[in-house]
């Protein structure tokens, strides 16, 4: 029982440090640029599918795949932003929705027309399968291997933001567009960057995630909800508070999934209602 | 908030009506819109299911339009309110009560229900909350459907619906005269319903809530209970549509729950313009025919296209096919005289 506990946990953990390394890039553009984007999903589906065809048609190796994901969902977010999303930051936020669905649309027909309807297989290296024996533990070798790169990932983005010139202008744009500005920042250079950052970021999530979420062309919508409660739950804007959300949900999920499987997926769901409840503005939610 | 209230106040501008105060008499051009679904019964006998379809997602898209287009409440799950209505219909006609007008009645009823309570947690927060809170009650209620496949039939659907005769005199047949007819008149007196209430005070009051959400309280406007109130009705209306689906085609699918419902029903509210009333009904006929010709050749193209025209609609095209037509009318009409 015990150890069924510590299992769940882990691998919650696991699920949660993927839903943040995914959702941290919608969480910053929520509040940055006040951007209501669903179809942040769609660029880790695309960096699922550049993985897969690294892997396979270039024959990469999949820690060499990784990269690549990222560079093509960076690429591809900060050319779109460039012609697209620039257009609808003053725009409301139902503009947004509608254009961010259409974009949604657009790319599940898109994949599903090259890639076909089915689910994706991925081959991990061989020391990424199986289990490790960790303090009388058996762990999952893989979701050991995506916690630690989470970690490491987190902690260079905390260096990024708290420590770096780049960060100090992202934080500045974040508090007030206006007086950032007004003191010289180019905020518009600032939202590209980070669009494609947070675009990257979500491709890299989407290629490690093909083993754990799986990748078919309904992707974008499948995990539309958790990315979304990832940012709401932990508030727009804030790294802590979309690694705690994606934590606590991620536990959540596979706990309810594992423990009460015949109400499963309503544990999710009734749990965002709740937290939204108590928290209308996020955990940490800058913007009350 | 100010940077979003400056655009809802630029989309306004395209909609004359809105600087205008309520005036409720009928239009000419609004008879004769009337009149073209009852030509369509006549003219068309070959397309009369296609036709009660069109006129049952008009009802769908005009109830979302009270809430998006008059009271500027963004909502993702406006399907649940349909499902709740068209499993109310079909759970109440397969267990021996199959007289229409009641089942809709009830639907309509418990779907405002729903809707009453749901609104408790809408009116909570900003619009990224009110987005999440909308699309989580709908896709609870969906795993509800889903679950409990003794009752409801899970993801085979609700069959056996049998439906008696429309007021003890009309049966609905195979070609669908009956479900057109029936459908019509339906939306043709919940529209006059709806078309009073956007046009009384009250309505006038929503518009408020969506220009300057701020300034409402200061003229003695509670927002809190307004946006209630209209989350309730837009949710009992939805309800008696989803009803009105059950009863005609005599099957409950569980996609009537699903987000893809949800988006859809957006897709087409904006596609034939916002706060409008006849915007959804157009958006409707327009979405549902070219969906009919279009996704027989491939359904995944159909999905390219859709997302492509919402894109260029939000990028290009504000107001829909009736503000584009609004847009030629004042100026074919300023060159007039």
């Amino acid at each position: 029982m015990i150890a069924n506990l510590v299992g769940v946990l882990f691998d919650g953990i696991a699920y949660g440090a993927l839903l943040f390394l995914i959702s941290i890039g919608l969480s910053v553009t929520m509040g940055l640029m006040n951007f209501v984007n669903l179809a942040h999903g769609a660029f880790a589906m695309l960096g699922g599918y550049a993985t897969i065809v690294a892997m396979t048609r270039l024959g990469v190796p999949f820690l060499g795949a990784l990269p690549i994901a990222f560079v093509v969902s960076a690429l591809v977010g900060a050319v779109l932003e460039r012609l697209l999303y620039r257009r609808l930051y003053k725009a409301s936020h139902l503009d947004q929705v509608l254009f961010s669905i259409g974009l949604t649309f657009m790319a599940i027909a898109s994949a599903t027309y090259i890639w076909g309807p089915g689910l994706q297989p991925v081959n991990l290296p061989d020391f990424l399968i199986g289990q490790v024996k960790v303090v009388g533990l058996d762990l999952g070798a893989y979701r050991l291997f995506l916690i630690t790169l989470v970690i490491v990932i987190t902690a260079a983005l905390v260096f990024l933001v708290e420590r770096t010139r780049f960060g100090a202008q992202v934080r500045a744009s974040v508090d007030s567009q206006q007086a950032s500005a007004g003191l010289g920042i180019d905020v518009n250079r600032v939202f590209s960057l980070t669009f494609a950052l947070g675009s990257g970021l979500a491709g890299l999530g989407g290629g490690l995630g093909i083993d754990v979420l799986g990748l078919d062309p309904t992707f974008p919508i499948k995990y539309m909800v958790y990315f979304l409660l990832v940012v709401a739950v932990g508030g727009a804007g804030a790294i802590k508070g979309a690694l705690v959300a994606a934590v606590i949900l991620g536990i959540f999920d596979v706990a309810g999934k594992y423990f009460v499987p015949e109400v499963g997926a309503f544990v999710i769901y009734v749990l965002m209602v709740v937290l939204l409840i108590l928290f209308p503005a996020g955990l940490y939610g800058r913007r009350g | 908030m100010s940077a979003q209230s400056t655009p809802a106040a630029e989309s306004a501008v395209g909609a004359a009506v809105v600087h205008r105060l309520p005036d409720d008499r009928w239009r000419v051009s609004e008879i004769v819109f009337w009149l073209i679904p009852v030509v369509a019964f006549f003219a068309l006998p070959g397309y009369l299911v296609l036709g009660s379809q069109i006129l049952i997602v008009g009802l769908f898209a005009v109830s979302l339009d009270l809430i998006l287009g008059y009271a500027g409440l963004v909502s993702l799950g406006q399907a649940a309110y349909f499902g709740v209505g068209a499993y109310t219909a079909g759970l109440l006609a397969v267990h021996g009560w199959g007289e229409p007008l009641s089942g809709l009645l009830l639907a309509g009823l418990l779907a405002g229900l729903v809707g009453w309570l749901a609104s408790f947690l809408v009116v909570r927060g900003e619009d990224l909350t009110r987005l999440m809170v909308t699309l989580g009650i709908a896709l609870v209620l969906y795993e509800a459907a889903n679950k409990a496949g003794s009752i409801t039939g899970g993801v085979d659907g609700l069959s056996g619906v049998t439906m008696w005769k429309v007021l003890g005199l009309f049966k609905f047949d195979i070609v669908g005269r009956v479900a057109y007819l029936y459908s019509l008149v339906v939306l043709f007196v919940l529209f006059l319903l709806m078309r009073r209430l956007v046009h009384s005070p009250f309505g006038l009051s929503l518009r408020g809530v969506r220009e300057r959400r701020k300034r409402m309280p200061a003229i003695g406007a509670s927002v809190r209970e307004r946006e209630m109130a209209v989350f309730t009705i837009s949710a009992a209306v939805a309800g008696v549509a989803g009803a009105l689906l059950a009863q005609t085609t005599q099957f409950v699918a569980l996609d009537a729950l699903g987000f893809g419902r949800s988006a859809e029903l957006l897709i087409i509210l904006v596609l034939g313009g916002t706060g409008r009333l006849y915007g959804g009904l157009v958006g409707a006929a327009v979405y549902m025919i070219a969906q009919d010709y279009l996704s027989g050749i491939n359904p995944v193209y159909w999905q390219f296209w859709i997302g492509a025209l919402l894109v260029v609609i939000v990028l290009f095209a504000r107001g829909g096919i009736m503000g584009g037509l609004e847009f030629l009318y004042t100026k074919i009409a300023r060159r007039a005289p």
